[in-house]
């Protein structure tokens, strides 16, 4: 008799269950660390002060306020520039285009695109909007870069999300004599939200923390005040982080921890707010 | 003289022939349903009426289908006056996630066919009575139309297609999601409508059609085997084949 005949069907059954049940708890193992690690050594750096005070002593006490706002400044920015734009790219794709040679060449780009890594979108926004378009090193110019690195990822993810909407919603609006576009934006585009949002999510995340498109672009080492207007530069948190944690020696490490537990409670923050968005569109729009 | 006509209308789908000659004449202000096992070509007949058909990437007919005594297969034909003439009513209940009243008055704003808010409600009105669902909807027409059952969100979607006004009602299994009490309660509003709309619908239950109808069409692999009076079709078959589908030999 064969060893595996010993162990029923359902054994066997509950023994991969149980594997698998362990390999997703692996999965939760290293983010649940990373941010315990950080919570509990950069909770003591957090107070009043440090959130809303300019650095002080070569950035080793005071606050990190001004990296704060400029990282804001920046996902908001990024995000109103990369929002509509991806959006109705990946409608004329999925709404409007017909399969062809131009198609194809598109969908290559945005595929290559996503695959583009960071420090090539920060010389890229570089060469392009901080020196030919003269736009300087500036919050501008890095939303810009930002946007562009985040352009794949809202027209792929809402690209997907048209497709999910079942054609018999385009039907009926076409059946009624409605226009393509009347068609996409009543019966077809409401219904497609809350997956959209889910990209801007993702892509919200992704422009909070990434560091090497902000380097040449618009961050700054240290500014003694708040950016006077869309064309200055700013201090951002990545960047920040990088500075305190490389560049800079007798800094409390709190202080590291504490900076980099702010970058990540402002991701989780703003991806909650996008959240609560999409599952209230979820619950009107569900079919 | 027919509604609608077709002349040796044949439909491609790329290669697949899904429509082979097909020659029907249907009444006006009745009831004509096309019957036939799946895959059949039914659906895609009744969608060659408002050209939905054209949705479909690599489609190609040949031909004449005539809709009133224009041939819509013609150059420079209006596809959305074809499709405000020519309503239809599919298979699961749509209905746009909006309220009732803005899903009845969506193919008015689409049409600019209507500016005052008097003549809005008459027409909500009149559309939602002719559906029978005037008296219970009245009080709650900002209501969501996704609190709606199904069968009131179907009944809903006919109401929708009346609101612009249309000659004809094309209904693909509108009520293969439904129970078979909301059935019979789509059948008896068909019934209503069909004095002043002519309505085809596609169906594959037999005993629906043998019901409601007034003609019946059997399709068969994309061919119209036979087409007449209910009646006759459903007592004195004239194909074998169509005897052998509605006695239950097949499909």
């Amino acid at each position: 008799m064969r060893w595996n005949n010993l162990i029923s069907v359902a054994a066997k059954e509950k023994i991969a269950f149980g594997a698998l049940f362990f390999i997703t708890l692996f999965i939760l193992a290293p983010v649940v660390v990373v941010l315990w690690i950080i919570f509990k050594n950069g909770i003591s750096a957090i107070n009043w002060e440090f959130l809303t005070a300019m650095p002080k002593e070569g950035m080793r006490a005071g606050g990190i306020f001004p990296a704060i706002v400029g990282t804001l400044y920046l996902v908001v920015g990024a995000t109103v520039c990369s929002l509509p734009l991806g959006i109705l790219a990946a409608i004329y794709l999925s709404e409007y285009a017909k399969e062809n040679a131009l198609t194809r060449l598109i969908n290559l780009a945005i595929v290559n695109l996503s695959g583009v890594p960071s420090v090539v979108y920060g010389l890229f926004g570089f060469s392009l909007f901080v020196v030919f378009l003269k736009f300087g090193a500036s919050i501008v110019a890095g939303s810009l870069t930002l946007a562009i690195m985040n352009l794949p990822v809202i027209i792929t993810s809402t690209r997907e999300s048209l497709k999910a909407v079942p054609d018999y919603f385009r039907e009926v609006g076409l059946s009624l004599g409605a226009s393509r576009w009347q068609t996409v934006r009543h019966a077809v585009l409401p219904f497609a939200l809350p997956g959209i949002l889910t990209g801007t999510i993702l892509s919200i995340a992704r422009a909070a923390g990434e560091t090497a498109p902000i380097l040449f672009t618009v961050a700054a080492f240290y500014i003694p005040h708040l950016p006077h207007s869309v064309f200055d530069q700013a201090m951002a948190l990545p960047y920040h982080l990088y500075i305190i944690a490389t560049q800079i020696p007798n800094i409390p490490n709190s202080y590291r921890y504490g900076t980099a537990l702010v970058l990540i409670l402002m991701v989780l923050l703003m991806n909650l707010v996008a959240i609560i968005i999409r599952s209230k569109f979820r619950r009107k729009y569900k079919w | 003289m027919p509604i609608i006509e077709t002349k040796n209308l044949n439909l491609f789908y790329d290669k697949f022939h899904a429509l082979i000659d097909v020659n029907i004449a249907i009444k006006e202000k009745g009831i004509t349903a096309i019957i036939g096992p799946s895959g059949c070509g039914k659906s895609t007949l009744l969608r060659t009426f408002n050209r939905m058909n054209d949705l479909i990437e690599g489609v190609a007919m040949t031909g004449e289908i005539l809709v009133g005594s224009e041939n819509i297969l013609g150059p420079g034909i209006d596809l959305v006056g074809l499709r405000k003439k020519v309503g239809m009513v599919f298979q699961r209940p749509n209905p746009f996630p909006l309220t009732i009243y803005e899903n009845l008055v969506y193919g008015l704003k689409v049409h600019h066919m209507i500016t005052s808010r008097d003549e809005l409600g008459g027409l909500v009105e009149e559309s939602l009575k002719a559906v029978l669902l005037w008296d219970k909807l009245k009080d709650r027409l900002y209501a969501s139309a996704l609190s709606l059952s199904l069968e009131e969100k179907q009944r809903l979607c006919i109401a929708r297609t009346l609101a612009v006004k249309p000659d004809i009602i094309l209904m693909d299994e509108p009520c293969s999601a439904l129970d078979p009490i909301a059935t019979l309660k789509i059948e008896e509003t068909a019934r209503e409508l069909k004095k002043d709309y002519t309505i085809v619908i596609v169906t594959h239950n037999m005993q629906q059609a043998a019901r409601i109808s007034d003609d019946v069409g059997f399709m068969l692999l994309g061919r119209l085997v036979e087409f007449g009076k209910t009646g006759d079709v459903f007592n004195r078959p004239q194909d074998k084949k169509t005897e052998e589908y509605i006695t239950g030999r097949y499909g």
